[in-house]
């Protein structure tokens, strides 16, 4: 006997049944057709600018920086929070499409790169899936336009996440998700980050930047 | 790791004179309490939630062979692995063989309770293979060759001085010559430090939180980052989970992430929360090209269909020992095994046998904290009293024990004679002690007199008659 076979055996001995079947099954598979949602806090369920400053105040609380901005303001936000923060002009970006309209071709002082960080990265600049109010999180997907490493490698990340990406609650990212990569189907990586990386393993004190990157700023970008 | 859950008593009196985990223990305390107390209030729907997480786990459970076939089903067809490890060893088998197959001299390992408890550092490194923990706590322990004290908090025991000692011991050869002194840059140092060794880390080895069955994925939650870098960088990710991690769909894991966090440290969500699918898909610019679950049972099916079923609802959050005053006088080491605090003492003697941990369900006083606190509601208190009972049926309790309980269940069968004992012993005991109020020293109690005053009887006799003069109701 296999050990498969083996593991399966105890549960359904402990179950005492044999393989589910009949209405129980009709009943699980069921569950997994129609994923119903369980209980979805009050705190997102709120108008849309409600919801905009929710996910900023969210953020915020875990340490990110948000600003809000115009699409055409979005390059000159970013030079001037490098410059603020005593940061080299220069980026690693997501290879995403979505990214080209923010007009980076007219700054000739960001130097910019598309493509995978290396060590001497210090700065990367993604887009976000989505963003979600509930708690101030980013959803980022893996994929050829976003790779997973961008987002935790160099030490500062900034986002830029369109106001039509943000959502209420986690179970609208998964509404979206179905939608976009297929019922019960997911990008290899999805990524749901919520400021920037800590720990609190030294003497329970929190300290930024343990692995991933120390700051994050989101620019919200007016649709 | 190999358990002295046996040596329980020793371990206490350790721990008791051991002057810093005392200071650790006493912050700790304040800290993750008024973290969770915050995080409760401020979502409403909290109990609700703690409701619905218990049920979730609860269907996953009863269907956990038809979710685990389903999640097996998933990954394979993504082109990922699934292997079924009944014990410990065929685990620690199936990695090592996978870590072969992958070429690995080293391996970047993310915290997981479920590598500890099958003991696959040991096994890695007798067989030529570096694990390297890359959790900073972890990582200071395995420095230090010490076991976690925390499921959450694994070095929550040391002091900054202490860190800032191993690091200086073990980091001067890599180039680090400086003893460090300041929080930041210990951690500053332990991240140049690792960041390296995951780059040159053949594997990744993570755990799960949960398993998804609809996806196929497994869902992991850290605050470092350092789990996503252990599955993105190395070539080969393999997730080690136990079975009862399975869980339905994506909306059941955010309602029992809605919980984890919130109990754990008292944070909305945690700063990661990530859910892999199989391995690299074409076109993608990183990620592992190979992509392996092993689903371990090691006892667990056992559990299934019994009054101890319950246990298995846990998500290792941690509130169940950080609101213990046991786990909170003693910390995690005492109890000698992987799983401390009050889920330990379910189940430890579930996983390594009631002659091994039948000391730690005795480590109660039964003040019902944990199960208050427990996002999936376990009646801690009950399983505990559970493996009392098994303890003293199989005879294992000592015999003096034994005579004192049988003596009480004598007297408590006989009412008459109950109350005139209770009576006498209470005109006893308020003859010697009620001028002062306390008793300092009392025959046959010398273990509860040695650290604290046993109060003495007040005024007016025992509850029994005391009841009775105030006209309360009897059957």
């Amino acid at each position: 006997m296999s050990a498969r076979e083996q593991m399966l055996g105890a549960i359904r001995r402990g179950l005492r049944r044999g393989e589910l079947s009949g209405e129980a099954r009709a009943a699980a598979e069921a569950r997994l057709a129609h994923h119903p949602v369980n209980i979805v806090p009050k705190r997102s369920q709120i108008a849309r600018a409600r919801q905009i400053d929710l996910f900023e105040e969210g953020a915020k609380a875990v340490h990110a920086t948000v600003a809000r901005v115009a699409g055409g303001a979005v390059a000159g936000a970013v030079i001037d929070y490098l410059a603020a923060n005593n940061l080299p002009a220069a980026a690693v970006m997501a290879p995403d499409p979505a990214l080209d309209r923010y007009g980076w071709k007219d700054r000739p002082m960001l130097e910019i790169r598309r493509g995978l960080p290396v060590d001497a990265d210090r700065v990367a600049i993604t887009g976000a899936f989505a963003g979600v109010a509930e708690t101030g999180t980013l959803i980022f997907t893996s994929g050829p336009d976003h790779p997973t490493s961008l987002n935790l490698l160099p030490e500062t990340h900034i986002v830029i996440l369109r106001e039509d990406g943000i959502v209420g609650a986690y179970e609208e990212v998964f509404v979206r998700l179905r939608a976009r990569y297929g019922a019960g189907a997911m990008p290899r990586a999805v990524n749901t980050v919520t400021g920037p990386s800590r720990t609190a393993d030294v003497e329970q004190q929190l300290e930024l930047g343990a692995h991933g990157p120390r700051r994050m700023h989101i620019l919200i970008v007016r649709d | 790791m190999r358990s002295t859950a046996h040596a329980f008593k020793d371990n206490v009196g350790e721990a008791l004179r051991n002057a810093n985990l005392q200071r650790s223990l006493s912050t700790m305390k304040v800290g993750f309490v008024e973290r969770r107390q915050g995080a409760v209030e401020r979502m409403p729907e909290f109990e609700a939630l703690r409701d619905r997480a218990r049920d979730i786990k609860n269907h996953a459970l009863a269907h956990l062979d038809f979710y685990l076939e389903r999640f097996e089903k998933k990954v394979l067809a993504l082109g990922g692995h699934v292997h079924w490890a009944p014990t410990a060893e065929d685990a620690r088998r199936i990695v090592l063989d996978l870590c072969r197959q992958a070429n690995a001299r080293t391996v970047a390992k993310a915290k997981s309770m479920i590598a500890e408890e099958i003991g696959l550092n040991e096994h890695l490194e007798a067989h030529g293979i570096a694990p390297i923990e890359t959790d900073l706590g972890e990582y200071i322990i395995q420095l230090r060759q010490e076991p976690p004290s925390h499921i959450i908090a694994p070095a929550v025991h040391l002091t900054k001085d202490q860190v800032a000692d191993t690091f200086h011991e073990h980091h001067a050869k890599l180039g680090f010559a400086r003893r460090l002194t300041e929080r930041n840059d210990l951690v500053a140092e332990a991240r140049e430090v690792l960041r390296r060794k995951f780059q040159e880390a053949d594997v990744g080895i993570t755990g799960a939180n949960f398993l998804v069955a609809e996806t196929g994925s497994s869902m992991l939650v850290t605050n470092e980052g350092n789990a996503d870098l252990s599955n993105t960088l190395p070539k080969t990710h393999i997730v080690v989970a136990s079975i009862e991690k399975v869980i339905p769909t994506l909306e059941d894991a955010a309602a029992l992430l809605r919980v984890l966090a919130r109990s754990a440290t008292g944070q909305e969500w945690s700063s990661y929360t990530t859910f892999n699918t199989g391995p690299k898909r074409k076109g993608d610019p990183d990620g592992p090209e190979s992509y392996h679950v092993v689903l371990l049972d090691n006892g667990r099916s056992n559990v299934l269909g019994t009054e101890m079923q319950d246990m298995l609802r846990c998500i290792r959050c941690g509130a169940c020992m950080n609101h213990c005053p046991v786990y909170g006088a003693i910390g995690g080491h005492a109890y000698g095994w992987v799983y401390p605090g009050p889920i330990g003492a379910v189940l430890d003697p579930q996983l390594l046998g009631l002659e091994e941990a039948g000391n730690l369900p005795n480590a109660s006083t039964f003040c019902g904290r944990c199960e208050s606190v427990c996002p999936v509601r376990i009646p801690l208190p009950k399983l505990m009293r559970h493996w009392r009972e098994r303890e003293f049926e199989r005879h294992l309790t000592p015999p003096t024990v034994r005579k004192a309980l049988g003596l009480w269940a004598f007297l408590a069968k006989r009412p008459l004679l109950y109350r005139a004992a209770t009576g006498i012993a209470n005109r006893a005991m308020a003859l010697f002690g009620r001028a002062e109020g306390r008793y300092d020293a009392l025959p046959l109690a010398g273990g509860w007199t040695t650290h604290r005053d046993m109060p003495a009887p007040q005024a007016g006799g025992t509850f029994h008659a005391q009841w009775k003069a105030r006209g309360g109701a009897t059957r």
